[in-house]
């Protein structure tokens, strides 16, 4: 497996995708700490483009990949492997460039600009930690995906559509039950709707962190009551934990069934 | 500087008809080694002169019209006994004092200065440090507080009092004070013709400013910066509010200024910077707010319900959160001539007046004060979408709340 992970990561890291990844986040976290001067109000736009892009990008790559090394595949499995190492180490080799590119592309200019002396610091793992969940949650789906559908086009679909639906629809989703069911005590609802989501959980997170969070009202020090204690972090880390290993799981339930 | 004046001169005038007047000096090792003692042993009009040193007194009296200077600022320890100075008498002075330990007590309201009942008061120069109350002004008028430095520490509300307070007080003028860390730093209940200037209120537990009551006041100048809960104006007519800056008061229950009940107020060249809600206004009619600064707050305006007639114009409004919160679906107040950063309209024929109508009012804003939990959903994906659509083509927000003359610039 590590064999095929190698593989899988050397032969990303070569590719012009992830050098574009790469200087993408470079550009960006340059551009906003140095025409900002203002490493918090950095951190909240990283949020913004974090929560929404890093999703996006880990499925659409990992979708893309499946299907581009798809005769590759084939010829592994002519060869004595477990499928399971060849599925598992594919995934690991992309979301780990994916990964990589994300920290390296923020981490680089943030360390340049004295990331080190400034009270940030947690808020800024933090949202390297949140970066790095979600793009090893959404490659896994998208592996899901591309195993389930032979269709590349109902491939790409699904998984837009499921990130469509994690990033868009599900809030849209529970805004309307809180509006729906308004004259009913919320909070616990929406704490577990919340945790449900990856993308929403990552958000709630990095906002508790910031000034930003007395906005939040009660209901901000519900969440803060809830998430701002060990066993809340505890919750959530293992919540985004679980949303990894169950698509995992699945990736080697299925790829030892599945008839090629 | 006019009110100070005629204080003057009627004080001069008033004393000028004693011909007796002498100076008492106050020192630890003189025959007058207290200011009770020297108090008791002068006459009207007469100087005390408190020399340098530490002298342990509390209720003292003072009940005729005397003039109280410290030298060096001498220390009058209270011990925490109970009140230190009461003035009964019209025309006194207090000038260059250092009082510390007033006692806390929940039946009285201990201060270190008290003025029960006096005219042409002048207190001045003082310094107050580990007090419950500080100056306490109780129906008196004519007087002047000027240049004091009031410092408490105050940890809980329920047990701290005021930095300044004015009880059914009429034409004082609070100047130049700094007041820190007490419960209110300047609280006023039914005081008229007050004026505040150029005082400096922060870090206190609830509020910089306090009014309850009180009309006719103006308050100019003045900073309020990181308190508890910022400026409070409550129950209170034709109050003037210019050139203030309120800064800093950010929390979960945090606004810079509060309007409960206020009428023909004037809110003009105010600086509003990071607070949580720079403005919260409820029941308030016919106020004017011009020309001021809110600068990067959570909520610039946030109208809870009944206010009428209120006219917003000529303000900047500068990356807020949410720049206006309003409730009610009926407006009956004037947003013009304003200027947004959030502003993405044009200016074809270039007179600086933007071509499109702004719309101040997000669906966002409206949603959670609709329903409060959905906050949670601020800085989601879905929520600028449904905002952008909203603010194409508005349907729940009320469709008369606009700018119909944004401005292309900002007021410098």
């Amino acid at each position: 497996m590590l064999k095929i992970l190698k593989y899988s990561f050397y032969d990303l890291i070569r590719s012009r995708w992830s050098y574009v990844y790469l200087l993408f986040y470079l550009l960006l976290g340059s551009v906003l700490l140095f025409l900002n001067n203002d490493l918090s109000k950095a951190v909240i736009t990283l949020m913004n483009v974090i929560i929404i892009l890093v999703p996006l990008i880990g499925t659409i790559f990992g979708v893309m990949y499946y299907y581009n090394s798809k005769e590759f595949t084939e010829l592994l499995l002519a060869q004595p492997i477990k499928r399971s190492s060849i599925f598992i180490g594919q995934y690991l080799g992309v979301a780990l460039s994916l990964t990589m590119s994300l920290i390296l592309g923020l981490g680089i200019p943030f360390v340049l600009y004295g990331l080190f002396q400034s009270n940030e610091i947690w808020d800024f793992i933090l949202l390297l930690v949140t970066g790095t969940f979600l793009t090893l949650i959404f490659t896994a789906l998208a592996f899901n995906i591309a195993l389930y559908n032979e269709n590349k086009i109902k491939g790409f679909s699904y998984a837009i559509l499921v990130w469509l639906f994690m990033a868009v629809i599900y809030d849209g989703l529970f805004l309307m039950s809180l509006i729906a069911f308004q004259s009913y005590p919320l909070d616990a609802f929406s704490i577990g709707a919340t945790l449900v989501n990856p993308i929403d959980l990552s958000r709630i997170l990095i906002l508790l962190k910031l000034d930003i969070s007395a906005l939040l009202g009660y209901t901000g020090a519900v969440f803060q009551k809830f998430f701002g204690t060990n066993f809340g972090l505890f919750i959530s880390i293992g919540t985004l934990s679980l949303w990894v290993l169950l698509p995992v799981l699945n990736i080697y339930r299925k790829c030892r069934k599945k008839d090629f | 500087m006019d009110l100070l004046k005629k204080l003057l001169f009627t004080l001069v005038l008033f004393c000028s008809f004693s011909i007796t007047a002498q100076t008492i000096e106050v020192c630890n090792d003189c025959d007058v080694s207290s200011l009770k003692e020297a108090i008791k042993v002068s006459t009207m009009c007469d100087t005390i002169l408190v020399k340098k040193g530490t002298y342990k007194e509390y209720n003292i009296v003072v009940d005729k019209p005397l003039t109280i200077i410290g030298e060096n600022f001498p220390v009058i320890d209270g011990e925490d006994k109970g009140e230190i100075i009461r003035i009964v008498s019209d025309y006194v002075t207090i000038d260059g004092l250092f009082i510390i330990n007033v006692g806390t007590s929940y039946t009285s309201d201990h201060a270190a200065i008290r003025v029960v009942r006096s005219k042409h008061f002048v207190i001045q120069n003082v310094v107050l440090e580990n007090l419950f109350f500080g100056i306490y002004i109780e129906k008196s008028s004519h007087g002047k507080i000027y240049h004091n430095k009031v410092i408490g520490d105050a940890q809980d509300e329920y047990n701290s009092g005021n930095g300044i307070q004015l009880w059914h007080s009429k034409h004082i003028l609070v100047e130049r004070n700094i007041v820190q860390k007490v419960r209110d730093g300047i609280y006023l209940e039914f005081s008229d013709d007050i004026t505040i200037n150029e005082n400096t209120s922060t870090n206190n537990l609830r509020y910089g400013l306090h009014f309850m009551f009180s009309n006719d006041d103006l308050y100019t100048n003045n900073v309020f910066e990181n308190n508890g809960a910022g400026v409070a104006v409550m129950f209170s007519k034709r109050i003037k509010m210019l050139h203030n800056t309120f800064k800093k008061n950010w929390g979960t229950a945090a606004f810079g200024l509060l309007l409960k009940e206020i009428n023909d107020a004037e809110i003009k060249h105010n600086v509003f910077e990071e607070n949580t809600v720079a403005i919260n206004i409820e029941g308030s009619n016919r106020v004017v707010y011009s020309d001021n600064d809110f600068i990067s707050n959570g909520y610039a305006i946030k109208v809870l319900g009944a206010c009428y007639a209120n006219t917003f114009e000529k303000n900047n409004f500068l990356y807020n959160s949410f720049d206006v919160s309003y409730y009610n679906k009926i407006n009956d107040n004037v947003f013009q001539h304003n200027y947004w950063s959030g502003y993405t309209g044009y200016d074809l024929d270039e007179d600086g007046v933007g071509d499109v109508p702004y719309r101040p009012v997000k669906l966002f804003s409206y949603i959670v004060n609709k329903t409060p939990e959905t906050i949670i959903l601020m800085r989601s994906l879905f929520i600028d979408i449904i905002d952008f659509s909203e603010k194409v083509s508005p349907v729940f927000t009320p469709d008369n709340l606009l700018d119909m003359t944004p401005q292309i610039k900002r007021y410098q």
